[in-house]
């Protein structure tokens, strides 16, 4: 089994270059995933470059949440789902035969549309819930508080809830949940992080808190976030991958996506004439 | 709203329609109403007769004194309510870890064909006839052993348990959240861990109610036990020996010719039915406990 944890050494230094130029986080080449006999991701072929938000923005149905879910294999849980082509992590590829998903989820964390606290566990437990899984980091009770403490402070609700630790996860709000299903992810110390319309059932204050988090955390990973809200896109993005039908219609500089669209479909899309 | 309701009157005969369809509604809920009624009757009826008959013969000393024989006054059920209990201990032991395990494999395999034949039999199963169960455990449970005991008894009425278990189990944790078994997968949980860690731990309360209803259902099981423990006039815990258990009890005291046999066959009754409807609504608080403690 490949050990992505040497992979974490590589990520950090920002001016990595090889020959091709800066090492990118994540690239795909030639991706197509498929439901059944759906084929909902098309030849997409995108660089992810590292710590730098990408925003990937799309009409409903276009294959951007599936897109997403590849790169943390995801995808493959769906019963009938297989993906064609290739995913590099930092250079590595996570579709190869000797990738543990299970691993390789450790290292790309993923937070979803709706808040997914586990209900039987503290606020605490489910911050620490994805290090308990991790059979080689045997952690102290101590070393794993302090852990929960970085993540919630992260994630900006460590002020909120650090009087109550111990309480029920269902028992704050929605935004809170959210935050607190960022810091669980946090917690494991991911290269990548995605985020899966992370704001769309949250009201417009939970919303900037979250839209200010993710600003923040590129400073220390990488952030993919799906939207159908072109304003978060260009809120919190410095990178806007367009789909279309599963395709891949553009990915440019956000700043040059929004004022100078490359393509047609693009420009129709975000001055409103569809979607 | 106006449009609508100047539109009936503006109709001939519609008055009259209007009439005939609320004449049509208050018998039909009048109808439905009294079914409801006599549902019902039966268990207040029997309740109360139960309480009538039985309370005579209750008192302290007939959960705390052996059965008296025929003629002395006094005596108890002590030896068949912890004979009972002891069976049920024995059903949960053989029906929890097989209905839980069956009923997670149900819903984690939903659609497989192997599931849908599991679910079937459970239900064939859930539909036996009792009796056959106990002539079943009796060929292989008793028969080579050459004797009655509890062992066989509680093996019987714990297979009853699996397919009420299983299904329970399967719905329960069907209810919940695909979300959050994803949130589990996408943390690096392997897959077992994400069954009986996050998806088995969350459906527990609904498990926990499953699982007394079933252990009310089996504990008046009678036919199972009547070649399988079989009833013991003495006290006795031995588990591979045969066992009393209330049912059985008053089986024998209601087919007896004596009267003080019979109201401890009453008393017997009342202490049974209390004991299903105390596991009831221990049940139903569990529920309450779940649902309505704030979590969703």
């Amino acid at each position: 089994m490949t050990d992505l944890a040497e992979l974490r050494n590589e990520a950090r230094p920002p001016t990595a270059v090889s020959s091709s130029g800066p090492v990118m986080a994540v690239q795909t080449m030639g991706l197509n995933a498929y439901f059944g006999d759906t084929h909902a991701v098309r030849d997409v072929t995108l660089d992810i470059p590292p710590n730098e938000v990408t925003a990937i923005i799309g009409p409903s149905g276009c294959g951007k949440s599936t897109l997403l879910r590849c790169l943390n294999r995801m995808h493959e849980t769906v019963p009938r789902a297989r993906v064609e082509g290739s995913v590099l992590l930092h250079e590595q590829d996570i579709y190869a035969d000797d990738v543990d998903p299970i691993t390789l989820r450790r290292h790309v964390g993923m937070v979803f549309q709706r808040p997914t606290p586990f209900p039987t566990m503290s606020i605490r437990d489910n911050v620490a819930a994805g290090l308990c899984v991790q059979p080689e980091r045997a952690l102290s009770r101590r070393q794993v508080d302090e852990v929960v403490e970085r993540a919630l402070c992260e994630a900006a609700l460590w002020d909120e809830v650090k009087d109550r630790l111990r309480t029920s996860a269902t028992g704050i709000s929605g935004g809170q949940q959210q935050r607190l299903c960022i810091a669980r992810a946090l917690a494991t110390s991911p290269h990548v992080l995605l985020l899966d319309e992370p704001t769309a059932s949250l009201d417009p204050m939970s919303t900037q808190k979250i839209e200010e988090l993710v600003y923040e955390l590129r400073r220390t990973m990488t952030v993919v976030i799906v939207t159908h809200n072109m304003q978060q896109a260009a809120r919190v993005s410095d990178r806007t991958v367009f789909m279309l039908s599963g395709e891949m219609v553009e990915a440019a500089p956000t700043r040059d996506m929004f004022t100078t669209p490359g393509d047609p479909r693009t420009e129709a899309y975000i001055t409103g004439r569809f979607g | 709203m106006s449009v609508a309701l100047s539109s009936t009157g503006r109709q001939g005969g519609s008055t009259k329609r209007l009439m005939r369809r609320r004449i049509a509604s208050v018998v039909m809920v009048s109808l439905t109403c009294v079914a409801a009624a006599i549902a019902v009757v039966p268990l207040i009826a029997i309740l109360g007769y139960l309480l009538r008959k039985g309370a005579a013969s209750l008192s302290l000393s007939f959960f705390t004194h052996m059965p008296a024989p025929v003629g002395e006054p006094g005596g108890g059920m002590a030896n068949a309510i912890i004979g009972t209990l002891v069976l049920i201990g024995i059903a949960a032991t053989v029906g929890l870890p097989v209905g839980i395990g069956a009923g997670l494999y149900l819903a984690e395999q939903r659609g497989s064909r192997l599931a849908n034949l599991v679910r079937y039999l459970a239900d064939v199963l859930n539909g036996l006839p009792s009796i056959v169960m106990g002539i079943f455990a009796w060929e292989f449970l008793v028969r080579p052993f050459g004797h009655f005991s509890a062992l066989a008894g509680g093996a019987a009425i714990g297979a009853m348990m699996i397919p009420l278990v299983t299904r329970t189990t399967e719905e329960m944790v069907c209810t919940v959240p695909q979300s959050l078994r994803e949130a589990a997968l996408a943390l690096g949980y392997p897959r077992w861990r994400t069954s009986l860690q996050i998806v088995l731990r969350t459906a527990l309360g609904g498990i926990v109610t499953g699982v007394l209803v079933a252990v009310a259902r089996v504990a008046g099981e009678t036919a199972p036990l009547l070649f399988t423990a079989f009833g013991n006039q003495f006290w006795s815990l031995k588990l591979t020996q045969p066992i009393a258990a209330l049912p059985l009890q008053i089986y024998v005291y209601a087919n007896s010719a004596y009267d003080d046999w019979h109201a401890q066959a009453w008393a017997g009754a009342t202490v049974l039915i209390g004991l299903v409807l105390v596991i009831s609504v221990i049940a139903r608080l569990v529920t309450r406990a779940r649902f309505g403690g704030g979590h969703d």
